[in-house]
């Protein structure tokens, strides 16, 4: 492919998605720091070897994964030109994606109940790792549900259409991203001890 | 500006908005604003860090004795004009921490990258001069925020420019541990913020901005090493981010992630099981690569100056791609070496062995290249090609001593000593301190419009390189005769008595090496206002920026983008009347592209 080629606009298009993707590169180096670093820590004698991830994580795993699936929905209705399904679809994808937060807090709860605290006498540096992790990850969420609410208002605003999509195309690859993010996280910690 | 227009008013935006003083000056998306409020800014940082440095080498040449310069400077810190040993400290970590990012990272990739890119490759301007200009901001604020921990209370930052734990760890470890710890910390996350958004404005810009014809492979050196950098920095600094994080969370709320059982000021503390050298292996993930985020765009800019002062085509352009890609794939790979001492397992010291004398085979290309770029060229000494000869000059020598400390078993003899201070100072700050000077000579004319006087860079050029060796030569000695770095004083050691003199020695040579840099900043500020007036291309060079007409306009080029032909460095090619051609100029007829 021949990137020099394209209308300006062409250009500006794909250069804000590529900006997009090596943003996501960013991120992953720095989840990456978290994840080894949790894997260099677990060499050490106060690490907890038999410790279970809450139950919560699973069905916020299962929301995200659904998320995104709706998130999918609702730019194939957006390509065909069916509006109110498109809304439909957004606002579903918005309120899994504040569930799916909700979750992670239910889970933080459920860590709690176990006797581990983030940090204090009553701490694990194993949980602290988890609660760190998990509490990143929400924020990038909460980053993801503000772009998607801008994309809602853009929708409502009839700024988009079938030609018309880089918003909600870059907003789409970036609610993935974080889905995907937090599949890694989840079966990082499942997996490794 | 509205004649032009029409002609490609369907790629311009910039030009339906007036142009008010606050949107030309100051919240400016144009980039060639954007990289002048770069480099004076980084200008800025880097006198502070120079007089830094000039202030702490007279503590070491002329131990606690008073001085009227720390008095006036210093204040309370030097109590009867002798330096305090706190501040000492304080004044080696911000120097380091502010000649490394604030003027080597953003001073030096922020102003050309900003500056060449988008003229280089033929773009109208940054893919998004928004985030362009937030990042400037972002760079500006992190720069006042250092400076105002500079007059905290209990002291600006001082556990090292590599913050190691626990003395970044606990607010009451040292003076400089509390609040200038705090805002070291928030300066730098701010600093990662802006350093991030421009890469990444650098990274698609270089990849989807560029102009009909030119291909990857003919692109500039420049531009190859300012992309190669970008994507380094998108790659380490999140880990300092992730490590900073960590970092805080054990500061402010308790964790234990790198800090272990300790007792301080008679109180046992509840941290426990961390470990610091969790710490140095993130933090020295981004700082090696950091390294060469500093040194790759000063390669780049000496590649450019002297195949255009040379009258010669680059030597080797493949193998010069071809090393910076090698070089920035290895930068990942090494960290190890900078903490042979920590305790690490001897093999894997062998291995970060072995990865390291491995950057000496892309660093030997590139620097058998530049030799042989100048090789019965026609030499044009100007003052931008005396600092890349300069540069050349200083990488080889720092390199060399880059293979005995990258060798573990010789590392640990010389480990923290003066040997290392000198290795790295040559090899990456006062080599990339030359690539940047010598990128502000040859772009000055494009950046003001007009020329810098001639004679004060000549003067400006070889009182530096005198002094800049006389300083790091000497280094090399004291260091292997094992004068630890960061000690506020060594006469309590009759061990090193012997020594002082030749501290003495350095110190002048880094007094007159730092006074000397107002004849640069005289003529750099005067020539702005006073310079001779610049002509379209001033050094006859190839590449597109040259093109473009010496007053700024927004969107560079007045009607249309010149279209790309040739690679950029066709210098005294057979079968033209000039020495040069540009890369705007087609092929003539039968004229074959050159196989670089």
């Amino acid at each position: 492919m021949d990137l020099t080629e394209g209308t300006f606009e062409e250009k500006q298009g794909r250069a804000k998605k590529m900006m997009l993707w090596f943003g996501i590169i960013s991120l992953i180096m720095s989840f990456a720091g978290w994840t080894s670093a949790f894997v260099v820590s677990s060499s050490r004698p106060d690490w907890l070897k038999d410790f279970q991830l809450p139950n919560a994580f699973v069905i916020s795993t299962i929301i995200i994964l659904i998320s995104s699936v709706t998130f999918i929905l609702a730019k194939r209705a957006l390509k065909i030109g069916n509006r109110q399904e498109t809304s439909l679809w957004l606002v579903v994808t918005f309120v899994l994606g504040i569930v799916f937060i909700a979750y992670q807090f239910l889970g933080f709860q459920q860590i709690i109940d176990l006797g581990y605290n983030f940090t204090g006498p009553t701490s694990n540096v194993t949980m602290s790792y988890i609660y760190l992790i998990a509490v990143v990850h929400i924020l990038h969420v909460v980053v993801g549900l503000i772009c998607l609410l801008v994309v809602i208002f853009n929708h409502f605003k009839h700024k988009y259409n079938a030609a018309r999509m880089l918003g909600v195309e870059l907003a789409a690859t970036f609610w993935h991203f974080i889905d995907a993010l937090w599949v890694y996280l989840f079966l990082f910690l499942y997996f490794i001890r | 500006m509205s004649a032009h227009a029409d002609t490609h008013a369907h790629d311009d935006h910039g030009h339906h908005h007036k142009e008010t003083f606050v949107t030309k000056y100051i919240f400016s998306q144009d980039h060639k604003m954007i990289a002048k409020q770069y480099l004076i800014t980084g200008t800025i940082m880097g006198v502070i860090g120079v007089l830094m440095s000039m202030m702490f080498r007279m503590q070491i040449a002329w131990p606690e004795e008073p001085n009227v310069l720390f008095e006036a400077l210093l204040g309370k810190w030097a109590p009867d004009g002798v330096m305090d040993a706190d501040i000492y400290l304080a004044l080696v970590t911000i120097h380091g921490t502010i000649m490394v990012f604030f003027v080597l990272t953003a001073g030096l990739s922020g102003t050309f990258s900003n500056l060449l890119i988008p003229l280089q490759i033929g773009a109208r301007d940054m893919a998004s001069g928004f985030l362009n200009m937030i990042s400037y901001w972002l760079f500006f604020l992190s720069s006042i925020i250092m400076v105002i921990s500079l007059f905290v209370e209990a002291g600006p930052a001082a556990a090292g420019w590599t913050i190691y734990p626990p003395l970044s760890a606990l607010p009451m470890a040292q003076g400089g541990s509390g609040m200038g710890m705090t805002l070291w910390l928030v300066s730098m996350a701010i600093f990662i913020a802006s350093s991030l958004l421009g890469s990444l404005n650098y990274i698609v810009t270089v990849l989807n901005l560029r102009t009909k014809g030119m291909s990857m492979t003919r692109l500039p050196l420049t531009i190859w090493a300012f992309f190669i950098t970008a994507v380094i920095g998108v790659v380490s600094f999140p880990v300092l981010l992730s490590a900073a994080l960590l970092l805080i969370m054990d500061r402010s709320f308790g964790t234990s992630f790198f800090l272990s059982d300790i007792f301080i000021q008679g109180e046992v503390l509840h941290y426990q099981g961390g470990s610091p050298v969790l710490f140095e292996h993130l933090f020295w993930f981004l700082g090696h690569p950091e390294v060469y985020i500093v040194i790759l765009p000063a390669m780049g800019l000496v590649s450019e100056i002297m195949a255009s002062n040379s009258r010669k085509p680059i030597f080797g352009y493949r193998a010069m791609i071809a090393s910076i890609l090698a070089i920035a794939f290895l930068s990942t790979i090494v960290w190890g070496h900078h903490m042979f001492i920590s305790g690490m397992n001897p093999f894997l010291g062998s291995v970060f062995t072995f990865t390291t004398l491995l950057i000496a085979i892309p660093s030997a290309v590139k620097a058998f290249n530049w030799i042989t770029t100048l090789w019965k060229g026609n030499l044009q000494m100007n003052p931008a090609m005396l600092f890349s000869i300069g540069f050349v000059s200083t990488f080889i020598t720092g390199g060399l001593t880059g293979i005995i400390l990258g060798d573990s078993a010789l590392d640990i003899n010389v480990h923290d000593t003066y040997f290392v201070v000198a290795h790295f100072h040559l090899v990456m700050g006062i080599s990339a301190l030359y690539g940047m000077f010598a990128g502000i000579y040859h772009w000055y004319p494009k950046m003001f419009g007009r020329m810098l006087n001639k004679n004060l860079g000549y003067i400006h050029f070889w009182v530096t390189a005198v002094c800049a060796y006389g300083v790091f030569f000497p280094m090399h000695f004291i260091g292997m005769a094992g004068l630890p770095r960061r000690y506020y004083t060594n006469s309590n050691f009759p061990l090193f008595d012997d020594l002082a003199n030749v501290n003495v020695i350095i110190t002048i040579f880094a007094l007159v090496g730092g006074v000397v840099q107002i004849v640069y900043l005289y003529n750099f500020f005067m020539s702005i206002f006073y310079g001779k007036k610049a002509t379209q291309n001033p050094w006859s060079a190839t590449t597109l920026e040259w093109t473009t007409p010496v007053e700024h306009i927004h969107g560079n080029w007045p009607g249309e983008i010149p279209h790309v032909y040739r690679w950029a460095y066709d210098y005294s090619k057979p079968g033209h009347d000039t020495d040069f051609v540009p890369q705007t100029v087609p092929l003539k007829e039968g004229e074959e592209e050159l196989q670089h």
